[in-house]
């Protein structure tokens, strides 16, 4: 019997490391490829000078009015001038601490819940105590505050209301539907089907209309029932039907011994799909849902059709104004940012989230 | 192989055996118009080890599910602890707490740590308070050699070792009955031992057992009954010494042949 010496293992030829290597890899592998990486790198620039000539070299930073600004470059003082109706819409001027208490609550509760571990009773109390407190501070006509108008609320902060309100009432709703569309009996599983068929092959937009225009017929004359709310609760019932459907993928990809694990430890019903095939089901939809939730984010911006004024209504609103004419592209391109910043970090949170209910790797 | 199996077995020590715990007449089941049960009837007493055979498809894996209604049947009657298994919720309960799986796939709940999979039934079904459920939970992961990998999660756990868990998961709810389907047929070579000592050391406590397995030696070293399962019907059963060595019908005798010389 022969023994042979183990054999070190040694890098791989130069070609086949670094940035040659990826570059090859993926940029040069085939003539196809080549003509791509080429079109790309034209197209690229075609955009990319010109936009980082008017973005930012010529671009004015400072002075007061439109006067002051070079032409052939953005005109970032319009931003800086209207920054207060960005993020907060038509919010009376000297009132605005209020938002801002509220935006800066939420920072200190995100960099706070780091140190509190796990999800215990204090992070449930807060989660329920917040929307309340947020309410109650924007809202006013309590403690002294002044009232504000919800038709008054506007910018980024009504996108962030509708958008939070609207992720965090469609996603139990989902669940709900996502467990009828599962369910054994005939008629919850087909009044959820039909529910979500019908909800899904409609546009928002109508969606919003119908609440807007049909859902006060419901109520009886004289009860006031405002815009914002008739705008979260379509959006919440549109959304909650797209949420179900992810859900149900999730269901579908949880194999059936651990249905039959659950039913022979003799847990119920709920005990089953509450504590071993919901968890696991939004575990593994969470690209999905967060793919979900962003574009609900973005779709925020059809209220402006029934009357509200999110950041990009706000956007035409301010550009209308006299002394700033002519200012939409600065607009729109801030508004554009300010949308990417959300959804980006969103998608980020979903990656890192991922990784970390990841439990196949060792901790 | 052959000259092994003519060997006489060790057989380990055992309890005397009690009334009958397990107890189906007549069970006829149909998937569609399929007939997969036909007229089975079995009764199991308390403490014995029955070891089920046949070749794929012949219904085994069917027979023992519907123990524990993970299927339903459609005629006859099963009994275990003397409670009918039907659709009478309060008699499930009851049922499923005399009774636990043991599954071919372990069947663990990836989302959870090891001992989250033990305590999970003891604190939210048998509503036992936290602290005795983990107590609890670390005695049989003790018992199957595994205490030490109790805050893991279970894709971080080889084969053997998920097997062992999911009979210790099994344990917690301390049923007197407990199935098995084909539990190490899902194992590497190396680790079918480990599980198998753990069935045997089971077996010498005097539980309750029907085992689905091909492990022909575990079924010589613990088994009170075989029993031979063909085509939906239970086709003969006797004593692991005269089942092995005296098969009486055709079908057995054709079965232990191919499985013998394989
Ligand atoms: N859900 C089902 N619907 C229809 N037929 C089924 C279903 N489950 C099992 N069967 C059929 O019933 C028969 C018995 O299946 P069963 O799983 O009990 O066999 P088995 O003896 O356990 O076989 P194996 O050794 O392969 O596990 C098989 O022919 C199988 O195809
Ligand atoms: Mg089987």
């Amino acid at each position: 019997m022969a023994v042979y010496p183990t054999i070190p293992p040694k890098e791989p030829p130069l070609g086949e490391r670094g940035a040659i290597a990826w570059v090859r890899h993926n940029l040069l592998s085939s003539p196809y490829n080549i003509a791509f990486t080429i079109l790309g790198i034209g197209i690229l620039y075609l955009i990319i000078p010109p936009f980082v000539k008017w973005a930012f070299l010529n671009a004015t930073w400072t002075g007061h009015s439109k006067a002051d600004c070079h032409p052939g470059g953005a005109c970032w003082i319009f931003i800086r001038a209207k920054l207060d109706m960005f993020f907060f819409g038509f919010y009376p001027h000297d009132q605005l601490w209020r938002p801002k208490t509220v935006i800066a609550t939420i920072v200190a509760l995100v960099a706070a819940s780091k140190f509190i571990k796990g999800f215990n009773k204090l992070k449930i109390a807060l989660i329920v105590m917040f929307p309340i407190y947020a309410y109650i501070l924007l809202r006013g006509g309590y403690f002294g505050l002044s009232p504000v108008e919800t038709s008054k609320w506007g910018g980024l902060l009504l996108t962030l209301v509708i958008a939070s309100v609207g992720i965090v009432l469609s996603f139990p709703i989902g669940i709900v539907l996502a467990l009828g569309r599962q369910s054994k009996l005939p008629i919850i599983k087909s009044m959820s089907v039909f529910y979500i068929e019908f909800v899904r092959g409609v546009p928002l937009i109508t969606v919003l209309f119908m609440a807007s225009v049909v859902l006060p017929l419901f109520f009886p004359e004289g009860v006031n029932f405002n815009k914002l709310a008739r705008a979260l609760i379509g959006i919440t019932l549109f959304e909650a039907a797209y949420v179900a459907e992810n859900i149900r993928s999730g269901f579908q990809a949880i194999p059936k011994g651990q249905y039959e694990a659950a039913d022979s430890l003799g847990l119920s019903y709920w005990q089953k799909m509450g504590l071993v095939i919901l968890p696991q089901a939004i575990k593994v939809t969470i690209p999905n849902l967060v793919g979900t939730f962003i574009s609900l984010f973005k779709d925020t911006s059809l209220v402006m059709i029934i009357g509200l004024f999110d950041l990009l209504a706000m956007v035409t609103v301010t550009a209308n104004d006299r002394d700033w004419l002519g200012m939409d592209t600065e607009g729109y391109v801030f508004a554009a940012f300010i949308f990417w910043i959300f959804t980006f970090s969103m998608s980020m949170y979903s990656k890192r989230l991922e990784k970390k209910l990841d439990t196949s790797k060792g901790k | 192989m052959a000259t092994q199996t003519q060997t006489q077995p060790e057989r380990i020590e055992k309890k005397a055996l009690g009334e009958p715990i397990i107890q189906l007449e007549n069970v006829n089941k149909w998937y569609g118009d399929f007939h997969v049960l036909k007229d089975i009837n079995l009764e199991v007493k308390k403490g014995e080890i029955v070891v089920v055979l046949g070749p794929s498809g012949s219904g085994k894996s069917t027979m023992i599910r519907c123990i524990n209604r993970l299927e339903e049947y459609q005629e006859g009657s099963i009994k275990v602890n003397g409670i009918e298994v039907n659709n009478d919720v309060k008699n499930l309960r009851q049922v499923r707490s005399h009774v636990d799986m043991v599954f071919q796939h372990f069947n663990l709940f990836p989302h959870l740590t090891i001992l989250e999979n033990l305590t999970l039934a003891p604190i939210w079904v048998y509503k036992r308070p936290k602290k005795e459920a983990l107590e609890t939970a670390m005695y049989y992961l003790e018992k199957v050699n595994i205490a030490d990998q109790a805050h893991k999660y279970p894709n971080q756990l080889s084969g053997g070792q998920q097997q062992r868990v999911a009979i210790a998961r099994a344990l917690c709810k301390n049923p007197e009955i407990l199935l098995f389907d084909e539990p190490t047929s899902a194992l590497d070579p190396e680790m079918i031992g480990e599980v198998l000592d753990v069935m045997v050391k089971l077996a010498e406590e005097g539980k309750t057992m029907i085992t689905v397995t091909h492990e022909m030696g575990f079924a010589r070293k613990v088994a009170d009954r075989v029993i031979f399962m063909d085509a939906g019907q239970i086709v003969e059963e006797n004593e692991p010494e005269a089942f092995f060595n005296n098969p009486e019908s055709d079908r057995l005798k054709l079965f232990l042949q191919q499985i013998l010389h394989h």
